[in-house]
């Protein structure tokens, strides 16, 4: 795998950032479009996992926010300790964690998408 | 080149963000929030995940969340989030170049174009905002819709 | 002439609100410490007389010519000209020469070395690796037509004054190192080249008479390059030239990022003397 330049990791950062912000502002507002406590209700909550134009909204955020979460903390965490282990550490433990959250939240996507109502 | 960590502020220097202005208190808060939403992110995931052990493992966690605690915490996240967006907007355009003034033959009292209120009041909007949705939060979180 | 400066210095003051604290003589806590020689640091409270004018260089000179010659200072110009006498007093970095005690509040002033940097002793820091990274920016003009090497013909760059604005304030920095201590990254980065360097390789990068702007790209577009910095702007908050050095390095990202075009044209070469 070819290694990307810190400039085109940074390009990646920022535009995943802008395209999360929209993404997240759509999923808050599903929550507001009935009252709240009735939208946490388990047929709501499964109901939206059916809609698939909401499950590509879901898988996206949790792909951007996953991206730029995880790149945000391996540049903290390089900034605080310079040494070639821990640098590649860091580097390899953000993106298996990021590969890691985006596998289980697909996961979650997946299998309520495949379950019906009670 | 030798590293020399010798008399490095370190993390302690980030306990006083306020010395050194606007911008600086906006850096520190900027990580703040992104670690803490972070945080907030794989607990959502993990939240959510309960959904595929059915309705009793949905109501369980519902229980764990649906708190008055888990509520504060939730206002929190809405108020880390709107700062660390609008922000993060700010340093885009800024990390750009763009609102922060042209260069120039300084003069006495050699103030920084690039400090300038225009980006500044950007800190300030973001803030304003923060609270706002924070309140606006709380109103449905704890109005008891 | 004379009046209107004056009165435009006034009205500046003024906006700025300059408060002084009149006093007749302060309380140094002066940190006292011999890296060299193993020795732990410690505070040392010396009382100095001072006047309206005096700065924090004069009171630590009294200092060190009536009550302890043994302080380590660093000092040359006393006129914020050579950028030797950087130190954190009452924990900014700040010039000693150019830092009035009257514009300081309380009745201790708080003098130490500048954080980020080596410790040497007291107030004496080690700036070689400031100068590494300063050097690592390759500040000096680039150009292959320059004819630096052919005496017979004398050529000179032709630039105008907007050509030179656009990187004059940069040259302005005088390498004292305040940024560098105030940046919170320089503080956890080691490898991080600092606001001072960045700003220079801005400075050769925009100046019309250089020709190596994509390798200076190269060179900052590293993991503890350019990137690193987040607009913390505390290193042109403490810059006593009006360097801005923030400015320089968000203008340069902005190149990096593609927000500014970077087809830049270089500046003529136009031969001005002949020699037989």
């Amino acid at each position: 795998m070819t290694m990307l330049r810190e400039s085109q990791i940074m390009k990646i950062h920022y535009i995943t950032g802008i395209a999360a912000l929209l993404v997240v502002a759509v999923h808050i507002m599903m929550r507001l479009i009935m009252p709240y406590s009735m939208s946490l209700g388990y047929e709501n909550v499964i109901a939206n996992y059916h809609n698939i134009p909401y499950v590509v909204l879901l898988e996206s955020i949790l792909v951007l926010i996953a991206i730029h979460g995880f790149n945000g903390l391996r540049i903290i965490l390089l900034e605080l300790r310079q040494s070639k282990a821990w640098e590649d550490g860091v580097t390899i433990l953000t993106i298996a964690a990021m590969m890691g959250v985006i596998a289980y939240g697909t996961r979650t996507i997946i299998v309520a998408n495949g379950l019906g109502f009670e | 080149m030798e590293i020399d960590r010798n008399n490095r502020e370190g993390l302690k220097g980030w306990l006083n963000p306020g010395r050194y202005g606007w911008e600086r208190v906006s850096y520190w808060l900027q990580r703040l929030t992104g670690v803490g939403l972070l945080a907030y992110f794989v607990g959502h995931i993990y939240e959510t995940s309960s959904l595929t052990q059915g309705p009793d493992a949905w109501a369980a966690m519902l229980e764990l969340t649906q708190t008055p605690m888990g509520h504060l915490i939730l206002i929190l996240v809405i108020g880390m989030s709107t700062y660390h967006s609008v922000n993060g907007i700010r340093l885009i355009f800024t990390h750009g170049g763009k609102g922060l003034g042209k260069p120039g033959r300084p003069d006495y009292p050699y103030d920084a174009v690039s400090l300038n209120y225009r980006q500044k009041s950007g800190i300030w909007i973001a803030l304003i905002l923060a609270a706002a949705a924070m309140l606006y939060g709380a109103s449905v979180l704890f109005g008891g819709e | 002439m004379t009046e209107q400066i004056i009165e435009k210095i006034e009205k500046i003051e003024k906006k700025h609100h300059k408060k002084e604290t009149i006093r007749s003589s302060v309380v140094l806590k002066v940190y006292r410490a011999n890296r060299l020689a193993g020795e732990p640091g410690r505070y040392e409270r010396i009382e100095v007389p001072v006047q309206r004018w005096t700065t924090v260089l004069d009171a630590l000179l009294h200092a060190k010519a009536y009550k302890d010659p043994s302080i380590a200072i660093r000092y040359s110009c006393r006129m914020a000209s050579c950028g030797s006498c950087g130190m954190e007093i009452n924990g900014i970095p700040r010039l000693a020469c150019y830092t009035k005690v009257s514009e300081l509040e309380g009745s201790t002033i708080t003098v130490e070395p500048l954080a980020n940097f080596p410790h040497m002793r007291d107030l004496v820091t080690d700036f070689s690796q400031f100068f590494d990274h300063h050097r690592d920016m390759q500040p000096y003009v680039q150009n292959e037509h320059a004819d630096i090497k052919d005496r017979e013909k004398l050529s000179e760059f032709m630039q105008s004054p907007e050509d030179l604005d656009r990187f004059l304030q940069f040259s302005y920095c005088i390498k004292c190192g305040l940024c560098y201590s105030a940046c919170p990254t320089v503080a956890t980065d080691t490898k991080f080249p600092g606001p001072q360097a960045l700003s220079q390789a801005y400075r050769y990068f925009i100046d019309n008479r250089d020709a190596a702007g994509k390798e200076r790209m190269n060179i900052v577009d590293e993991r503890h390059g350019i990137w690193r910095c987040h607009f913390a702007g505390s290193c042109s908050s403490v810059c006593p030239k009006g360097v801005d050095p923030a400015l320089g390095i968000q203008l340069l990202r902005g190149h990096l990022l593609g927000f500014s075009k970077n087809e830049k044209k270089i500046a003529d070469l136009q031969e001005r003397l002949k020699r037989d």
